[in-house]
């Protein structure tokens, strides 16, 4: 829709009409767009519908290429591409992330969608916190939080929300093995519940497989 | 006692009235709620990353855990996103049976809300009626999934399978005589057509039933009316949909505003609240109900009159016809494809959302051309309205809460994911 890139104009990075309509604009700009696009008389974006983070890092990535033919065969595809386990010493496997915020807005009034996205820096994982514009987003952001670890700006409350109390680590990122990192049990003879390190070996299924036509 | 003004109090997560595992911090001061803070995630299974590991059609059947009392509405966002992402059309046919269903599932929904709401609020008997009826629509999901609850009946395409021309009956058994498995049987002589004809129509005077019971009832009205009132931009302002923001007073339904499948050719009403508070909320979904029976009927009429096919006919995203796939090459090789691998999607993103029973249930699925979900995101209608727990409770007594996670209609499945 035109007024919205007539209102956003030098706001935005990109435009894309997709299945609705796609703005991404950078982390300094967010804020400004977000309150024009909820206060303005023709769109009246007033509904914040969803906020979720995005792990961008293995994106295209797939888990069966080979170069030329193998001696291996079936073999290939078993392991699966987020494996790597959290080393608690340093944290530096889980380091590898590439993140992106995405809000969907709703106008109720005028019954039209927007999607803005909002990509992280590779340094700073902070991002202005939208809880003062839309008083939804406060559990979204705890959770894109507690799962991606973004770091909102402005939240006044970011406390985990889904993982287990004393959780560590973000598990939503693509390198979080699926299989986590630690499994609990009731351990009878300590008489409490203890915390080790998981012993199920992480394997895929069905190979993640990128076709081309 | 002067000295204890304001104490903490812990309300679940084993507490039935928690509706699952809903874990309350209540600062309380004497009987009035200070501010609760609700800690959610123990039933916390990381269905979205789960999803991310498995080919599309291995991910339906997670979909229906989610939200566990309206299974099928949320493999409808499910399917419907992917279809999105290929720009796949599906047969007509397939449509209104996942509209027939959808609406069966809201009436399932609600009956399930209706009677744990009214248990928790001290009005037993109505959970009773409630599961009578709610049997017969479990009935009407074993016929054509197999299963009563986690269904998996919609797939990409269409749906899995065709309706059933008989409807299983109840057999002669050591605790019933011919007489009382005749009198269960009494509707199940036809086609599930049949069946759910003339469930829809002894359903409006249950409905009849429920009311008297409830909506005159002064104890009933006394704990619901002007018990959490939210005003209408609040709801906005808060993330409601469904029931909740139309009690409200916002006219807004997915299914009128942007009719996906074939809604935009049906005929039934958006019933809306005008105080925002329990009671309208109540007072919503029974008359949703009742719409939801229209609706039922109006899909049961068209689909007795066609014979279209179930689920598309493309073998790259459905399973081909299985006595073909014994003689014929090509759908051989399309089954093992479909059955090993799965099928790609073109790269692409979307956001797709049906009006599941609590509110907009919403799927954003981004795809990198693979054949497992990039991400995917489950906008669950519960979440938003149980982050306004805390304002909503703000000044209310403690039996106010009960009634107020009831109105929420809230489910652990879908809120924690």
């Amino acid at each position: 829709m035109n007024k919205i890139r007539e209102l956003l104009e030098g706001h935005i990075i990109d435009y894309i009409e997709s299945d609705m309509t796609t703005v991404t604009v950078d982390k300094s700009k967010l804020k400004k767009v977000l309150s024009l696009l909820k206060d303005d008389i023709d769109l009246k974006f007033t509904q914040l519908i969803d906020l979720c983070a995005v792990d961008y890092v293995e994106y295209g990535d797939s888990e069966w290429q080979t170069k030329e033919a193998t001696s291996t065969g079936y073999n290939r595809g078993i392991r699966p591409s987020s494996h790597s386990r959290i080393d608690f010493s340093n944290e530096t496997n889980e380091d590898e992330y590439d993140l992106c915020v995405t809000y969907h807005l709703l106008s109720i009034t005028h019954n039209q969608r927007i999607r803005v996205k909002c990509f992280l820096d590779d340094d700073s994982l902070i991002i202005p916190s939208v809880t003062d514009l839309f008083a939804s987003a406060d559990w979204y952001e705890r959770e894109a939080y507690d799962l991606f670890g973004v770091l909102f700006e402005g939240h006044n409350d970011l406390r985990r929300i889904l993982t287990d109390y004393g959780f560590i680590g973000h598990p939503f990122r693509k390198k979080f093995p699926l299989v986590g990192n630690t499994q609990v049990r009731y351990d009878p003879e300590q008489r409490r519940v203890v915390n080790e390190p998981v012993d199920i070996e992480p394997r895929t299924l069905v190979p993640k497989v990128i076709r081309k036509k | 006692m002067s000295d204890y003004k304001n104490f903490t109090m812990n309300f679940g997560p084993q507490h039935p009235a928690a509706h699952g595992v809903l874990r309350l911090i209540l600062e309380m001061d004497g009987e009035v709620i200070r501010s609760a803070d609700p800690h959610i995630g123990l039933l916390h299974r990381a269905t979205e990353k789960l999803a991310e590991s498995k080919p599309y059609n291995q991910n339906i059947g997670y979909m229906d855990r989610l939200d566990y009392v309206s299974m099928m509405c949320n493999e409808h966002a499910y399917v419907l996103a992917i279809e999105d992402i290929m720009k796949l059309d599906i047969p007509e046919r397939s449509k209104y049976i996942r509209v027939m269903f959808d609406e069966i599932t809201r009436i399932l929904n609600h009956l399930l809300w209706l009677g744990a709401h009214a248990l928790d609020i001290g009005a037993m008997s109505v959970f009773l009626y409630a599961f009578r009826e709610r049997e017969d629509l479990m009935d009407c999901y074993e016929a054509v999934s197999g299963t009563r609850m986690h269904a998996t009946y919609y797939r990409p395409g269409g749906v899995a399978k065709d309706l059933p021309n008989i409807m299983p009956k109840y057999m002669l058994n050591k605790n019933q005589n011919l007489d009382q498995v005749e009198k269960l049987n009494y509707n199940r002589e036809g086609s599930l057509l049949d069946f759910i004809d003339s469930f829809i129509d002894r359903f409006p005077k249950n409905v009849d039933e429920y009311e008297n019971l409830l909506t005159d009832n002064r104890i009933w009205k006394q704990r619901t009316v002007g018990i959490g009132v939210v005003s209408p931009d609040r709801a906005i302002d808060l993330g409601f949909t469904g029931p909740m923001l139309r009690g409200s007073g916002v006219e807004w339904d997915l299914r009128k505003k942007e009719p996906y499948e074939i809604y935009k050719n049906l005929e039934f009403d958006i019933p809306i609240g005008t105080e925002g508070d329990s009671y309208d909320r109540y007072l919503v979904r029974m008359q949703e109900m009742r719409e939801s029976a229209k609706i039922i009927k109006q899909c049961c009429d068209w689909l007795k009159n066609d014979n279209g096919d179930f689920i598309s006919s493309n073998n790259k995203i459905a399973p081909p016809d299985r006595d073909d796939m014994k003689e014929n090459m090509e759908s051989l090789i399309h089954h093992f494809k479909l059955f090993s691998e799965g099928y790609c999607l073109p790269v692409g993103e979307t956001y797709k959302c049906v009006e599941a029973p609590k509110g907009e249930f919403g799927i954003y699925m981004i795809s990198d051309g693979a054949n497992k979900p990039y991400r995917l995101k489950i906008r669950a209608p519960g979440f938003p309205h149980l982050a306004s727990l805390d304002e909503m409770v703000k000044g209310h007594m403690l039996s106010d809460v009960v009634t107020i996670i009831g109105t929420q209609d809230i489910v652990f499945g879908e809120i924690d994911r």
